[in-house]
């Protein structure tokens, strides 16, 4: 038995004992707790762990090995990075919620089962949305439901297959599951998409992401999308649909990059684009690829958060996020400025920096397994990123017109938390050895070779001349204050029309059901009942009178009939008749 | 001297305004920003010139042609524009307020 506590168990029960805390002894405390779990997860070793029997299954929370033990540690680093970068944040909900989040999503990571996997999953859900509502805009509601809605549905569905699942294998064991399991696994499939962003089923990331806190933005970009491509390789490696799933979210959200004007949703589109790779390397699934795909994730982690970071400060600083708003930076926020252009060169993969080591992994896979389509989309998709990521971000917030705006340097946690990230950013693309080291499978792969850097560096200056020149020439499409619609228009805009549709169709029967059963028939039963006999006896001469043409006293008849009735003089018998007959039906109808 | 309009500041986080008196930055003066530009093609043509004299490995066939990654990133980047702005544009962008 080892002297360990299962991985997630520190973050999430430390979390617990911040509402309690205040000021410097809570900033201490969020700091040591990444440090205490990681301390903790280097004293489990490789192996399963802290497995209990639940209903006649066996969950596990410590499942350990070199794929999840590299998720585990990047998930550490960049918990206690985002925690630094937070440090000022005196609001419970967003503390908390910050550090459950990075112990679910540690969970997920070290879930041998799919049960507790599937808890931690929904745990993961639940602490995002706090991170987005506690921006309190009506934003940030209205993103923070659709963000909630989306994954709670992704979520059914993923419980629906795991069900499935456990019932046709007779184990709920976390491993390898592939497409063939049919329906179930198909479902299971598309619930980690749901987390993954895959086309069409993405835009809760780039809707909620730019409205989350300014440091909720940091934990979200990092856990989220990371575990689902942790389950990913878990569980479907080499499945060829996710090579066209990669290369569509590869592809796609440059084009929407370039014209989008908040910096923040640049960014989102930029990390679908970057979690593309990851997803093309899954779906190839060699030893080089699933390296790379895991690589490219440990760097994402920190050179996306890097970037976040940067933008974040800027809008701590300015209150301002918008690409029209902003520019000149560069002048008062010189480290901030620096920072991210160390984040845009690691993004763009300039030689030295993070992305350089890991996202040509994943290309020269595709190019091995001599997919040349998957390989040139991959590659303009490399131009693009450098376009929109490595350029757009520092150029229209730092330089490009002067705004005028003068804010003050970050704080100096924001400027320590993303000059260690910027650091480990050049570190990792300068050693990469020292990431390789901890990769899944062995490897030999050399990323300096002079071929390599002369392509990569030839391929980022040429589009940096096509951003010059357009610029220049005035062709590059102008900063517009507007928004762009995207998948979620569907939803949002189908939504409102399921809600008309729905007042039309059940408010419509309502009123209709109101007019007959609550107005209309009531009345003609009262009139009937406020003279039975009368009524019934004219009735029926009516029908005689119609059966034997005999019409001509009719009218005189019924006169009379009417005044016997008022004056009471009507014999009771009928309306009594009638009532036992009301009451025989209805003993039958209740009795029977 | 000619009048110098002070820009507007109206955000309250932001520290201080803007000072007319204020050291101007180092991209003020448009005398640097053509030394970046100009060093900037001097190393776009030496990036270049490098394929006339190193031969480049590469798993496909077409990646060792004299100026590939140049010629790719320099198109890609264009169309990658030209779509985004004529295609794109057009199609989803909508008023801010679209959603309210």
């Amino acid at each position: 038995m080892i002297n360990a506590l299962p991985p997630a168990v520190i973050l999430i029960a430390g979390a617990l004992a911040v509402p309690l805390l205040k000021g410097r002894i809570r900033a201490a405390w969020m700091l040591l707790l990444p440090v205490l779990s990681f301390v903790n997860l280097l004293a489990i070793p490789v192996g399963t762990h802290f497995a209990v029997d639940f209903m006649g299954y066996r969950v596990v929370f410590g499942a350990v090995d070199r794929l999840s033990l590299i998720f585990g540690y990047i998930f550490h680093l960049i918990a206690f990075i985002s925690n630094l970068y937070a440090l000022h944040v005196e609001d419970r909900g967003q503390n908390v919620s910050g550090l459950i989040y990075a112990g679910a999503a540690l969970g997920v990571t070290f879930a041998g089962d799919l049960f507790s996997l599937f808890a931690f999953w929904e745990m993961l859900t639940i602490t995002a949305t706090f991170l987005i509502l506690a921006r309190r805009t009506p934003e940030a509601l209205g993103a923070g439901f659709r963000y909630f809605l989306v994954h709670v549905a992704g979520g059914l569905c993923l419980l629906a297959g795991i069900i499935l699942h456990v019932q046709q294998v007779g184990s709920a064991a976390f491993g390898y599951i592939g497409l063939d399991g049919g329906l179930a696994s198909l479902l299971i499939f598309i619930g980690f998409g749901v987390n993954c962003a895959w086309p069409l089923l993405h835009p809760w990331l780039t809707d909620s992401y730019p409205e989350a806190t300014i440091t909720g933005t940091i934990f979200l970009s990092a856990f989220t999308t990371k575990t689902a491509i942790y389950a990913l390789a878990r569980a479907y490696p080499g499945t060829e649909a996710l090579i066209w799933l990669g290369t569509a979210m590869a592809a796609f959200p440059i084009f929407y990059a370039v014209i989008e004007n908040d910096l923040r949703r640049v960014l989102s589109y930029s990390l679908i684009n970057q979690v593309g790779f990851m997803v093309v390397g899954i779906g190839i699934g060699t030893a080089l690829a699933v390296n790379g795909a895991v690589a490219h994730a440990f760097n994402d982690i920190l050179f996306k958060g890097l970037l976040f970071m940067t933008m974040g400060a800027v809008l701590y600083r300015t209150g301002k996020i918008k690409a029209t708003d902003l520019g000149g930076l560069y002048k008062s926020m010189p480290w901030t400025c620096t920072f991210c252009i160390v984040g845009a060169a690691s993004i763009s993969a300039f030689p030295l920096f993070s992305g350089f080591v890991s996202k040509s992994m994943v290309m020269e896979a595709a190019a091995h397994g001599n997919m040349r389509f998957v390989w040139f989309v991959l590659l303009f998709a490399s131009a693009g990123v450098f376009h929109h990521a490595g350029i757009k971000i520092p150029f229209f917030a730092f330089f490009s017109h002067d705004s005028g705006l003068r804010p003050k340097e970050a704080p100096r946690h924001m400027l320590l938390a993303m000059g260690i990230t910027a650091a480990l950013c050049i570190f990792i693309g300068s050693f990469p050895r020292f990431l390789y080291a901890l990769l899944p499978y062995a490897t030999d792969y050399q990323p300096y070779t002079a071929s390599h850097v002369i392509s990569q560096t030839q391929l980022l200056f040429f589009s940096a001349l096509a951003f010059t020149l357009l610029l220049l020439s005035g062709i590059y499409p102008a900063e517009i204050r507007s928004i762009n619609l995207d998948a979620d228009w569907l939803y949002r805009k189908g939504g409102r029309l399921a809600y008309a549709l729905s007042d039309k169709v059940f408010n419509g029967l309502n009123a209709w059901g109101d007019r007959i059963f609550v107005r209309r028939i009531p009345g003609l039963l009262a009139r009937f009942f406020a003279e039975p006999g009368g009524n019934l006896q004219k009735h029926g001469m009516r029908l005689l009178a119609e059966a034997t043409g005999e019409e001509a006293d009719l009218a005189e008849r019924e006169v009379r009939v009417d005044r016997r009735s008022r004056l009471a003089t009507y014999p009771v018998g009928g309306g009594v008749l009638l009532a036992v007959l009301f009451l025989a039906v209805m003993s039958c109808l209740f009795f029977l | 001297m000619k009048k110098v309009q002070r820009p507007e500041v109206s955000e309250k986080d932001a520290s201080h305004l803007v000072d007319i008196d204020e050291e101007l930055g180092m991209f003020d003066h448009p005398r640097n920003v053509k030394r970046v530009l100009y060093g900037f093609y001097t190393c776009v043509v030496l990036l270049l010139a490098v394929d006339l004299v190193y031969h480049r490995h590469a798993i496909f066939a077409w990646e060792s042609y004299f100026g590939f990654y140049a010629v790719f990133g320099f198109v890609a980047c264009v169309v990658l524009v030209l779509v985004a702005k004529y295609v794109l544009r057009p199609l989803v962008m909508r008023k801010e307020d679209y959603y309210d």
